[in-house]
């Protein structure tokens, strides 16, 4: 470890410019998950666990356009719309139902379709741990010891163009403000004449569609398995619980911070935990938020 | 109302299940068990292992199948999934043995899973013939019904040590990179490769542990570039294979010498053919080997037929291959014992000594396979695996063009 921070401020502070590309280039992947799941839990209060794989199963479905030689943009624009018929069809069949019901039912329910998903996957594409290879030319810089590969730069706009996207939507169209009208009280929305049922199915299919954005892009980056759903799960909650819901700039925000945390973590004590450094966050945003809540707290007499 | 006939339901299930179903020699088939990863983390190597085993079953039945007693039989296996984690790997095990009534047990896949399951076969004194689990540490707690077709773990990836020390006037100033995962056969390949670099009195420069869930080791690549090792050496199973060989290119990593174990279980030659380009691995089997037996015919005849019936390899794994030799391993001792009697069986696994398309086989009182040599394969340009045998073999440095 001593090493590690020799290396890093004294040796060769280079490499400090390729760990922090390193970690905005995948905080703007786990920006765009989170705020998927931010809005789940923040307009229909359902804490979506299945959300690492619903990235995963994104990420698979390009893979397999991939191995159609479909172009880069056209599989996204082929994966979200899927992926957003796919979040719908959940909603109708399962979410629905349990929508009303108490937290460990939506934590249970989606923690089981977490688990079919992986298996589903496992058995359409198999175990092996795929990739998708753009063969696209890789950039260097300082004597090749920062390396940016184009795919990277590509995720970061692609990643950007959806999220600005995202927040017009948000603001400026009609079913946006009724999401946003029926996170802040769903009940004087549906006096309002919002169906919040198409609101709810919408805001999950909606949800499903950044998701599969976001593996999309993980499976340019990254390589993908049919198991490593659950890793992405603990960084959207990680992020959300630092942000809060419903703001995406914090959303982002958090993103890039946890991206940076963790390679830098991974930097200093190892690449083993890389993984670990978002649940740190969580325990320390969890800890922060106990204190904060404490002095609130008042005893009634 | 539902609820209520839904527990009977469960109910009879359970009694149904709980009676011992005699399924060891069921007519004229004899049942092997395993718990095999076929989902999780191990599951790309659960499934070569599986396939190993169901080629093996497949070839010595079409040849007549064991003889015991002067009567045939064929072999069967149970295969349950163990989704790749010990705890329910040893509850399979004990499922297999106990509801199942399974005698014999093949290996799962994986050093952990083994060691997960070891104790289980051991204290229903079943014997188990394992191809996966390399782990030093399964042979020295005395285990008496665990046997290993392979060779151990610490011999892995030490081999690439000395040929380090060889391309160096000094082998002091030789300079390593490691990166390993945590698990007990990763820990131990590090272990062998310690061994080595403290012999030469090298210097080891970066020692990363890698994470189970790993798809990214960019940060660890940084630092090997910063610090320009002679040689990086890295162990992590396939993911750690394919996420080494993906980024290594997409960093423009340039070290004169990588070696790693997994190449072929990842198929980095096919998936990276540009990165995986000079990459050393260690192999358990090679398919030019000169060894041959009566049943599959020499190690390329194997390969073959393995191939055929799996026409997805360019590359065969030697998981499937020494998963295969398990098999072969029960054939030999069943007809050797000239019975099913579980422990005579175990003595005539311990005294089993034979010439295999896989190597040789003869089994230490602790039950590794002290007859079988390590292979070192380096990945030439063209995708395939050359054998090297002393570093003179070796293309050094490794022929990079990023």
């Amino acid at each position: 470890m001593w090493d590690n921070l020799q290396l890093l401020f004294v040796w060769a502070p280079i490499i400090n410019v390729q760990v922090i590309l390193d970690g905005i280039f995948v905080g703007a992947v786990f920006a765009l998950s989170a705020y998927g799941l931010a809005l789940v839990w923040g307009v229909m209060n359902i804490k979506n666990l299945a959300q690492g794989d619903f990235v995963i199963m994104g990420g698979y479905l390009a893979f397999a356009l991939h191995q159609m030689h479909v172009p880069l943009v056209l599989i996204l624009l082929i994966v979200m719309p899927l992926m957003f018929i796919f979040g719908w069809i959940i909603y109708v069949v399962m979410i629905r139902r349990i929508i009303d019901q108490d937290m460990f039912v939506s934590l249970l329910a989606t923690f089981g379709l977490s688990l079919l998903l992986q298996q589903v996957i496992n058995l359409i594409f198999g175990p092996e741990v795929q990739t998708i290879d753009m063969e696209m030319p890789v950039y260097d810089a300082f004597d090749n010891m920062v390396t940016v590969p184009s795919s990277k730069i590509v995720t970061l706009v692609l990643a950007g163009v959806i999220a600005v996207a995202v927040v017009l939507f948000m603001k400026r169209s009609r079913a946006g403000q009724a999401i946003r009208a029926t996170a802040q009280d769903p009940r004087a929305a549906r006096v309002l004449g919002i169906d919040i049922d198409r609101v709810y199915a919408f805001t999950f299919a909606f949800n499903a569609a950044l998701c599969g954005a976001a593996g999309v892009l993980v499976s340019i980056i990254w390589v993908i398995q049919p198991f490593y759903g659950i890793t992405y799960s603990v960084r959207s909650f990680a992020i959300v619980t630092a942000a809060g819901l419903g703001n995406l700039p914090a959303v982002i925000g958090a993103g890039f911070g946890i991206g940076l945390f963790e390679k830098y973590t991974g930097a200093i004590l190892g690449t083993a935990y890389e993984v670990a450094a978002p649940v740190c966050i969580l325990l320390l945003v969890l800890i922060y938020r106990q204190i904060q809540m404490r002095r609130n707290r008042q005893v009634v007499r | 109302m539902f609820m209520k006939h839904g527990i009977v339901a469960a109910a009879a299930l359970a009694v149904t299940l709980a009676t011992p179903a005699l399924a060891r020699v069921d007519g004229d088939t004899i049942t092997l068990g395993s718990s095999i990863s076929l989902t999780g983390k191990y599951a790309t190597n659960g499934l070569h292992t599986q396939r190993g085993y169901d080629y093996a079953v497949k070839v010595i039945n079409e040849a007549g199948g064991v003889k015991v007693g002067g009567k045939s039989y064929k072999l069967a296996v149970k295969y349950y999934d163990d989704e790749s984690t010990p705890a329910r790997g040893a509850q399979l095990a004990e499922r297999l043995i106990q509801q199942d009534g399974v005698e014999y047990m093949l290996g799962p896949y994986s050093s952990g899973m083994t060691k997960a399951i070891a104790p289980v076969s051991e204290k229903f004194g079943v014997p188990m013939v394992e191809a996966e689990g390399a782990s030093r540490s399964l042979f020295t707690q005395g285990y008496k019904y665990l046997f290993a077709v392979l060779s151990t773990s610490e011999q892995y990836l030490a081999t690439a040590v000395d040929f380090a020390a060889a391309k160096s006037s000094d082998p002091k100033s030789v300079r390593i990179a490691l990166a390993f995962e945590g698990d007990p056969f990763s820990m131990d390949v590090r272990a062998g490769v310690m061994d080595k670099v403290k012999e030469y009195g090298m210097k080891v420069v970066i020692d990363d542990q890698l994470p189970a869930d790993l798809s990214d080791m960019s940060t660890t690549l940084t630092k090997v570039k910063a610090l320009k090792p002679d040689a990086l050496i890295i162990s992590g199973h396939s993911k750690g294979a394919a996420t080494a060989a993906r980024q290594i290119d997409e960093m423009k990593v340039n070290v004169p010498m990588i070696a790693l174990t997994h190449c072929e279980a990842a198929k980095v030659q096919e998936k990276f053919p540009k990165t995986a380009n000079g990459f050393l691995c260690p192999t358990q089997w090679v398919e030019t080997l000169s060894k041959s037996d009566a049943m599959f015919g020499s190690a390329a005849d194997w390969n073959a037929g393995f191939k055929a019936d799996y026409p997805s390899y360019t590359s065969v794994p030697y998981q499937s291959a020494q998963a295969s030799a398990a098999v072969y391993v029960f054939k030999e001792a069943f007809e050797a014992a000239n019975s099913l009697d579980k422990d005579k069986l175990r003595d005539a696994i311990s005294a089993v000594e034979m010439e295999t398309f896989y190597g040789d086989i003869k089994f230490s009182a602790q039950g590794n396979n002290i007859a079988k040599p390590m292979f070192m394969r380096q990945i030439n340009a063209d995708g395939t695996y050359g054998l090297v045998e002393k570093a003179g073999d070796m293309v050094h440095p490794r022929n990079v063009a990023y």
